[in-house]
Order: structure tokens, then sequence, then C-alpha cells
């Protein structure tokens, strides 16, 4: 069998499933390439029921939500409490976000453009908004629907801008609230900026660290996007909205360029940002990481920064040339999967779905991820999940998956040829030792639960 | 106290070869040492002021405006010296100050001058004098010199140990969990296929051997799904991270070293004063360390935790009722071992001209001067190994004395 099919399957997919590494095998990297000539599959409810809702319907939901907390506590007496914030919040929003997850992690299990979906991953990973904060749980999904799966195979430059744009990210990097303190607002109401998305805006999301700027160019960039905002009237679709009454008027020097013009200069700024020469540096060096190495070769980190500054950033330009690169296709031990990749390969081996109670198996998978140390949409930090072996290799990690690997065999049948399903979902990949000692197996859930838990099958 | 004939036992009346019998790691090696050092990443950048107020100094309640904590009433803060205070969350904290057992720094930081979460953090972890200078973490450098290096003397509370515990000294890792109990022969099948992996093999090791030391050292093994659930504690509860690290650190064969990370500190926005967001973060911080001192019992006499931050917070309030991204702040030595009832502050006050670009708290002291001390004073560490290898070139950074009896 290919081994570049395979190869093609597993470092950049997300593992095989049946029958997959010979549909890749013929042309590998043409297999790949054709998963972006159509836009990227969107999530799709599990239970059927009504489809997830744009960002700008969920912010006019969450502010109808605060104003009903908020009669309701006005109307409450000792007798008559009003009922617990906190949980109907949970009921309602984070309810939302977890549906949401199980349909996105069985996309991952199933999903027949398995490179499109591992870029749509690595986008939302690099754009993170969190879960973890309580304004932008109810958003995240929209964020990857909205701003990120359109645009995996667009420019960097309309990524950027829906990414800022989102009320997710408006509200996970506190812009939403931040005002010009020079603004009829911010005299009205003495308030003023907040330097977080300006910030982490270079930082992570365009230059980088080393990427050429100052403190005051945090504060120069917290200032031209100034004014925007969610939309406080739950008005268009897309939940943004720029209020010129909290934009810091004047001319703004970021990077020793002057910006002046209201939400066209916040436009503007992110369009220089998105084709710097440092950001064309930086998204190269993540993107080599992802798909060729830990320590990626200079010359691929090369040939991929030159190819986005060239292109302008054209993304689907630079997934190619990651495709076409030697370097990705080398043999050998791969990286280690993060916990979401190991699971949705686990799944993708299996075959899944194959029966049984199908919304009982993915939240199964979402727990056991999670233990595991990783949550789609929900990092701990705008810095997103790590993307090295050595964070997700760790004593209690690897025996967190191992024991993973063990309860998944139990849960198998009886009676099937796991050999068979080793050979089609690894083909040369597998090991030999792997391969006799799955065949020594007492029983083929104990093979499968080995071949899970085999070094070939943790890396990728 | 381990009983690893019973656990043996267990396992071979299972039928099953036992994973204790391979040759993977048999012995839990004794220990060079009976001194315990914790260090806390407070990770997100604590606001320093709000955690150690210095709510003597004169331009405090104008500088703080709506983060100035109160001195009096039901959400007074705790008055240490007259001049700083502690949080009114950390009554905890308070008790040990009263003990003799707490020290306060203030305008401290590590040698990172700009104002990035994750370059500060690396150059916290790294003891280096700049982000990526150095590729490991100072505290893994340290383990040689400590004899502590073989593996039993270092644990990470975390999937994954940190970079300040990361390097060529071999360290574990461990989290309390809700998965079934590892099948020993299971076990030892998948260990064999990991023997030519550079990366599994030992990790696996590792894992095994922290596991069954963590087994016997809970005594309230979790039966039920409730009581799992309960160990490992509802989201941002940090006891039963605490108790675990303390569980274990108590163990006469248990690790010497241990890091456990709380995050959750980057308050950007409704930061609160003695009630409210950082208020509930400080209490959930200050109830971990209170479990940590139960759980380790006779050995919190031997014990030094070390809690610290990437950076500090602006002193003054942002437009959203938070702080943003400063420079120094404030971090504590705590323990049973500790010289405490003392602040060390190169106080300069909080005026606009004493203010580091007149927004943060001033650098004054050096972060690695904190480390140091409990490395040489507590741990033993020459100064000769803490100048050349575990914070290199740091000869002109002495330790400060005096924080641990003589």
């Amino acid at each position: 069998m290919s081994l570049e099919g395979a190869i093609a399957a597993h470092r950049f997919g997300l593992g095989a499933r049946p029958g997959e590494i010979e549909a890749a095998a013929a042309a590998p990297r043409a297999w790949l390439l054709r998963q972006l000539d159509s836009p990227a599959d969107q999530p799709q409810p599990l239970d059927g029921g009504a489809p997830f809702q744009p960002g700008g319907v969920l912010v006019s939901a969450l502010i109808q939500y605060r104003k009903d907390r908020e009669a309701e506590k006005a109307q409450a007496s000792a007798a008559m409490p009003a009922p617990d914030p906190v949980k109907l919040f949970f009921k309602t929003f984070v309810a939302a976000y977890t549906r949401e997850m199980a349909a996105r992690f069985a996309l991952g299990f199933t999903s027949e453009k398995p490179f499109a979906e591992r870029l749509v991953w690595f986008w939302s990973n690099h754009f993170t908004v969190s879960a973890l904060n309580p304004a932008a749980i109810t958003f995240v999904g929209a964020f990857e629907r909205e701003a990120i799966r359109p645009n995996i195979a667009g420019s960097f430059e309309d990524m950027l801008l829906a990414v800022t744009r989102h009320p997710a990210m408006q509200l996970y990097l506190d812009n939403a609230q931040s005002i010009g303190p020079d603004s009829l607002a911010g005299k009205f109401t003495g308030k003023g900026i907040n330097e977080n998305l300006g910030r982490e805006l270079m930082e992570l999301h365009t230059l980088g660290v080393d990427g050429g700027y100052t403190q005051a160019d945090v504060i120069a960039l917290a200032k031209i996007l100034t004014g925007w905002s969610i939309d406080r009237d739950g008005g268009p679709a897309t939940g943004f909205r720029y209020y010129p009454a909290r934009h810091e008027p004047g001319d703004i020097v970021l990077r020793g360029k002057t910006y002046n013009g209201g939400e066209d200069a916040g436009i503007a700024a992110l369009k220089d940002l998105a084709h710097d020469p440092a950001t064309a540096r930086h998204i190269a060096m993540k993107f080599a990481v992802q798909f060729i190495a830990d320590d990626p070769p200079p010359a691929s980190v090369a040939r991929l920064e030159k190819n986005f500054l060239q292109s302008g950033g054209d993304l689907r330009a630079l997934a190619e040339t990651a495709v076409n690169d030697p370097a990705a296709w080398k043999p050998g031990r791969g990286k280690m999967r993060s916990p979401v990749e190991y699971t949705a390969a686990a799944m993708r081996l299996l075959g899944w779905p194959r029966g049984g109670d199908e919304d009982k198996q993915v939240k199964g998978v979402m727990a056991a991820t999670r233990m595991m140390g990783e949550f789609p949409l929900a990092a701990p930090s705008p810095k997103g999940w790590p993307d090295n072996s050595d964070a997700w290799s760790g004593p209690d990690a690897l025996l967190n998956r191992i024991q993973w690997a063990k309860e998944l065999g139990n849960r198998l049948p009886q009676s099937f040829d796991a050999v068979a399903i080793a050979d089609a979902g690894l083909g040369p990949l597998l090991q030999a030792d792997t391969r006799a000692a799955m065949k020594s197996s007492a029983s083929p859930g104990d093979a499968m639960a080995l071949l899970v838990a085999s070094p070939e099958f943790q890396r990728r | 106290m381990l009983d690893r004939r019973s656990i043996l036992k267990t396992a071979l009346a299972a039928g099953a070869m036992s994973v204790w019998d391979a040759p993977v790691r048999f012995a839990f090696a004794s220990v060079p040492t009976d001194r315990r050092f914790v260090v806390v990443i407070l990770r997100g950048a604590l606001d320093g002021l709000a955690a150690a107020p210095p709510y003597g100094d004169p331009d405090y309640k104008s500088v703080r405006g709506a983060l100035a904590l109160d001195t009096t009433g039901t959400n007074a803060l705790h008055d240490l010296d007259g001049h700083f205070g502690l949080h009114p969350a950390l009554t905890n904290m308070k008790a040990m100050w009263d003990a003799k057992e707490l020290v306060v720094f203030q305008n401290i930081s590590s040698p990172y001058r700009d104002r990035s979460h994750f370059d500060g953090q690396n150059v916290l972890e790294t003891g280096g004098t700049g982000p990526h200078v150095l590729g490991d973490g100072w505290l893994n450098r340290a383990l040689k010199p400590m004899g502590l290096a073989n593996g039993d003397g270092a644990l990470a509370i975390a999937a994954s140990p940190p970079l300040m515990l990361s390097g060529s000294g071999k360290v574990s890792s461990w989290m309390p969990s809700v998965m079934p109990q590892p099948d020993a022969a299971f076990l030892q099948r998948v260990r064999a296929l990991y023997a030519g992996d550079p990366i599994l093999g030992a990790s696996l090791d590792r894992a095994i051997d922290t596991e069954a030391k963590a087994d016997a050292a809970m005594d309230d093994k979790p039966k039920t799904p409730e009581q799992m659930a309960q160990r490992v504690g509802s989201y941002g509860d940090l006891t039963p991270l605490f108790t675990g690290a303390g569980k274990l650190l108590a163990r006469d064969d248990g690790p010497r070293i241990a890091v456990l990370d709380a995050s959750g500190w980057d308050t950007h926005v409704n930061e609160g004063a003695g009630d409210g967001q950082l208020a509930r973060r400080l209490r959930a911080l200050d109830a971990g360390l209170d479990a940590m001192k139960t759980a380790l019992g006779p050995a919190w006499k031997k014990t030094a935790v070390v809690m610290a931050t990437e950076f500090g917070r602006t002193a003054a309030p942002n437009g959203n009722g938070g702080t943003d991204h400063g420079t120094a702040g404030a971090a504590f030595l705590l323990g049973g071992a500790v010289q405490g009832g003392t602040v060390r502050a190169e106080w300069v006050g909080l005026k606009p001209s004493a203010l580091k670009d007149g927004r943060d708290q001033p650098p004054q002291t050096d972060m690695r001067v904190l480390f140091k001390s409990v490395l040489a004073d507590h741990m033993g560490v020459s100064r000769r190994d803490l100048d050349g290898t575990v914070f290199p070139d740091s000869g002109g950074v002495a330790p400060a004395g005096a924080l641990f009896a003589a």
C-alpha cells in the first residue's frame, strides 16, 4: 500500500478512515488540494434539531437574556426570588456551545475533507477565542463557522478582518468595551482604552512577538480599534458594529505610519499588518511546525514565508506550498497528535459511526479528550493550544491516552478482524512489532487498544 | 506508607504479569533530602497591588481609584505592617503571616521588561535574561545539584511538565484522574511497543511510578462517579490539585519538588476590589494553599512554597475597571520552613515619577533573588551552581538571606 497515501491521510489529514489511504494513494498531493476546491464543511447538529445560530442573532439573544435577568431581579422578592442566572446561562448558552462542539467532534470523525478540517482547526487555534471566557462562550462556535471556515483557502487579510470584527474576538480580547479617551463617549464616561486586542493582534495574530512593535504601538492599535464593538441593538446578522462616538479622534501613529479616518483607519491598519513581512515569517513558522515538524527545516519555513509574501497572503497557495514540500513527506516518526487529533484519528480508524448510541459515544470522546488536556475553542490563553510533541507526551497525559485506548477496546464487539483494520488504517505506517502484538492479543478489542496506544498511532 | 507488596500481590492474584516485575522501574529510590520546595506559577499576571496592597502609601487611594481596598468593614484588607496588607480573600495566608511563615515581596520582577504574557512566562520559567535565551527550565537545571534528577525527585501537577521543570533532568507529572485504573498487563505490553521511542518509553515509566505513589498516598480513593468528580473538583477549584501535591510530597519516598499552575489572573475587565472576579480567584488560591498545608502534615515544617507571576499590572485601573499588563508585581514565599512575617519591598511610592513608564510597578528586586534564596538556603544548592548553570551568568544577583532559619 502507498506510503505517501498513508502520510497524506495521517500527517495532513485527521487519520485514515477505511478506504482513505487507497483513495489518496494514486495522487496524494492532488487528493489533499482537491479538498480546498469547495468551501469547508460546516458542522451539523447531531440531534437534527434547529441549526446553529449566526453570531448576530446570538448577540441579540444574549442582550435579551441580560434584560430578562435584570427584570427578574427587579421583580424578585424574598418570597419569590429570581431564578439563578448562572444556572440559566448554563442551560442556554453553555448547553448550545456543548451541542455545537459535539457536532464539531463528529465532523472530525467523519469528514471526507480531512485536510480542510485540519486547516480549520489550525486557523481556529491561531486566532484563539476561548469558551473559558464567559463573555465569549456564546460566540466561539459561530466564530469558527463565520470567520474561519469560509476563509481557509481565501486570503489572510479577509480572515484577519473577519476574525477581528467577530463578536467572539471583540468580547474575548475586551475590545468591545474599549473607548477612545478623547472620543465623545470617553469624555462623557471618563472611560478609556483596553490594550488587550491591540497587543495580541500584533503579537499572536500577525507580526509575532519579535515582529517589530513597541508598547506605544500597542496603545496606538488599541486606539485605532476603538469604536469596533458588538452591536448593542442586536442589528445586522454579523453582530459587529462600529460606534463613531467611541472612536479616538485625530491622527494615530502606528509603527511609523499615520492613520486617521474612523472605521477605515482600523481596516487600513489590519491590512498593513496582514501584508507585513514579519507576519509572513510568523505564519510560515507556525504552518511549518503544524504540518512538517516541531523543529522544521529552515528551507521549508523560508519557502512558506516567500510564498505568503509573494501571494499577498493567499492561504490556498500557502497550503499548496506545504503539501508540495518534500520535508513534509519524510517517513519516520512524526509529531505527537494533540488530544483532539488523537481521539478523532481513533474514531476515523474504526469508521465511526458503526451503530449504538452515537450521541453518547461522541460525548464520551469529548470528555476523554478534555481529560487528556485539550478541548476545541477552549484554550487557556489567547496563545491557543500548544503545537509541539512535548506538550502532549508528559507522563500523566500519556497515561490518560493509554487508559482511554484500553477503555475504547473494551467497548468494541467480541469478533472482528483488528489486524485488517490496522492494515487498512495505517498501511505501511504500521510497525511490525505492533502488528505482532495485536496478533497475539486475547481479543480484538485488546488488539485495537494496543494499536490506538501504539507509538505510530500516537504520532502523525 | 506505600505497601508495595500488597500492590504486587493484587496484580499477581489477578493473574496478570505485574508491571512492577518488569525491568521498567522498580524500587522507589530513597531521596537525598527531606526538604520540600513547591513553586506555584500564577499565569496571567497577578495584580500585585491587589494581592498585597500598599494601603499606607499616601497615593494608594487616588492611584487605585475604584480598585482601592477598604481598611474597615466586611471586605477589609488584612493589615500586615501598617503599610502593606493582604487582600481580604487571603485569610489563610494571613494566618501564615501571623505564624511567621509568610514573606511578601513587592516591586519584584523577572529580568523581562516587555508586556507579553508568553514571553514573560518564558523568562520566568527558563530563568534567562530574555525570552527564548534558554531552552530548558531553571528548576530542572537545579535538580542535578540537589541530587533530584533521577525522576523520583520532581513532580509537575499537570498533564505534561511546564517549561520551568522541563529539561534534561528526569521529572514526572500527575493529575487527579477520573479514568479507570490502568491494567498492569496491558501497560506492560504497551511499554514494550514504546521501547524504541525516544520520548514515549521514558514518559510512560515515570507515569507508572507516580501513579502507584499517588494511589498509595490518596487515602480517599474514589469509588463512585460522584467521588471521582469530587477528586477532580469543579472548574476553578484548586484544592484537588493542591491536596494531591501535598499528599505526594508528604510521603517519605515522594517527590521533593513540585510545580503547580494556577491561571486566571489576567484581569483586564471588572477586576473588582474586596469582592468580585479577582477576589474569587484569590480565595480559591488561598483555599488551595491551606489544603496543601493540611495534606503535607508534619512535612509542612520542611516546606517552602514560592508563588510567582510573569509580571504585574498597571497601577491605575484601565477604562474597563480592570488593569493592563505591567512590569513588577508581588511574589510570596511561605511554608513551615520559612522565617517569615516580613515584607521585602524597596518601596518608592506610587507617584507617576516612581512608576515604570509612569504606569507600572517599578522593578526593584530581581525575581531570581527569591528563587536563588530558596535553592541556596533551603535546598542547599551552592552559589557556584546557582550562578553558573541554574541561572547562567547571574553572579551579580545574590540570594536575599535571612529567609530561612540558619
